[in-house]
């Protein structure tokens, strides 16, 4: 009885600190589309698994959770690429610098980045899902030696729409890496793929026996990815999606991110496609 | 000569991939080979439909007006793809431009042609719809995809 006090008192505590904002503040924001911007933040001593989230908080508006972005290795200040679509969000992208922002964190599961060491990784990005999974591709492609084929298959709506344009364009140079994007709809200026992402998934080369799949986009662009991946080979175990919900407490207290059976800030956003299949085609969960 | 090599890069071809060297070689006697530079069109939206095209090599655009956008590009081809499926149902007229986005080599082969050849041989002629079936409902669950918008703002 006692034990279980003391547990429950030192969860309790752990919990209170989590659940705490600290106030940090924007040091630079760009402008990446129409609609998202990138924010450097300081937040001081800071460490981060690729996948992580922080929820930032808009000081009298809310908070949201917000992916990193950055690279978890890189020193200096903590990166978030935001659209702008809800009213936390708005007043998040709008912050100049200098600005206080609150910040909890870092939550939520990781890419299997380390344990894919050996194997074959196919990163698939949809739309702002790319911005997740930067963090993990830093990681890839600065320890490019210990995997095998390495390739990041992009898509999104349009050229217009492309997150790290300038980014991607230094990626394309590399010589041991293999880049694709695509885009929906083009006019004719835009020289590269048109179609949905999962076309990408045909030409890319990569051994199914031994690969690793990480995947971010809007859910049915996961669903679609997840189904071309197992057409292709891949066992439902190797393949990662990171998952999106309503986000509150983010310490799996307030179950607003409750998916089925799962906590989304506890037991994801990272999660394996094996775990998740069943839930994604619930008609209600 | 000519129309055995046909037979031989039809065969190879991944769209035909696993299809009878029989087979091969009667769609090879409605086939030719073409090639188109960077910029030509393959079709424009409402000529006949007469035939479609086994893409080699190169790129294929595939591309729409839409009014006050100007033409839309809403989908790439790659080599091993096909271009064009409005020969298969009346009124065989193209719905929409092809153009080649940069030198394209590929096969022609003439639809009505090959429809001639279906009807007289039902097991040709299913073989062959089995593999435009599942070509047109892949295409189709991209377009439903492409359609949802899922990177917009409600994705």
């Amino acid at each position: 009885m006692r034990r279980s006090f003391k547990f429950s008192t030192s969860t309790v505590r752990m919990a209170e600190l989590a659940a705490v904002p600290t106030v940090a503040r924007v040091r630079s924001r760009r402008r990446e589309t129409h609609d998202t911007w990138t924010l450097s933040i300081d937040a001081g001593e800071f460490a981060f698994q690729p996948g992580q989230f922080n929820m930032l908080y808009a000081f009298g508006i809310g908070e949201i959770p917000v992916s990193l972005s950055g690279d978890p290795v890189a020193a200096g200040p903590l990166v978030h690429t935001i659209r702008a679509v809800g009213d936390a969000s708005r007043a998040i992208t709008q912050l100049k610098v200098g600005d206080p922002v609150g910040l909890r964190g870092p939550f939520g599961t990781a890419w299997p980045v380390a344990d894919s060491t050996g194997s074959d990784v196919l990163v698939i990005a949809g739309g702002l899902g790319l911005a997740p999974l930067r963090p993990a591709i830093y990681r890839l492609f600065a320890e490019r030696e210990r995997y095998g084929q390495v390739a990041l298959l992009y898509g999104t709506r349009s050229p217009a729409d492309i997150l790290f344009r300038h980014e991607i364009e230094r990626w394309r140079r590399r010589l041991d890496v293999s880049i694709e994007i695509t885009v929906d709809h083009a006019d004719l200026a835009w020289h590269g793929h048109v179609g949905v992402v999962t076309r990408l998934i045909d030409r890319a080369i990569f051994d199914p026996d031994h690969t690793v799949a990480l995947v971010c986009g809007p859910e049915i662009m996961m669903r679609f990815a997840a189904s071309a991946l197992r057409t292709a080979g891949i066992a439902p175990e190797c393949i990662y999606l990171s998952m999106e919900r309503n986000m509150k407490c983010a310490i799996a207290q307030c179950g607003h991110c409750q998916f089925g059976p799962v906590l989304i800030c506890r037991d994801g956003a990272v999660m394996r496609y094996d775990r998740l299949q069943p839930l994604l085609t619930a008609r209600e969960l | 000569m000519e129309t055995r090599g046909l037979d031989r890069l039809i065969c190879e071809h991944a769209f035909f991939a696993g299809m009878s060297p029989d087979h091969c070689e009667l769609i090879g006697g409605c086939a030719r080979n073409i090639r188109f530079d960077k910029g030509a069109y393959l079709f424009r939206e409402g000529d006949p439909a007469n035939e479609f095209f086994l893409i080699r090599h190169g790129r294929v655009g595939l591309e729409l007006i839409a009014p006050g956008r100007g033409p839309v590009r809403f989908l790439t081809l790659n080599p091993g793809e096909i271009a064009g499926v409005s020969w298969l149902v009346p009124p065989y007229r193209w719905l929409y431009d092809a153009q080649s986005l940069e030198l394209t080599r590929a096969v022609a082969i003439d639809g009505g042609c090959l429809r001639q050849k279906a009807e007289n041989d039902h097991d040709f002629g299913y073989e062959m719809m089995k593999r435009f079936m599942t070509m047109l409902v892949q295409r189709l669950h991209a377009a439903q995809l492409q359609i949802l918008d899922v990177y917009g703002t409600h994705g």
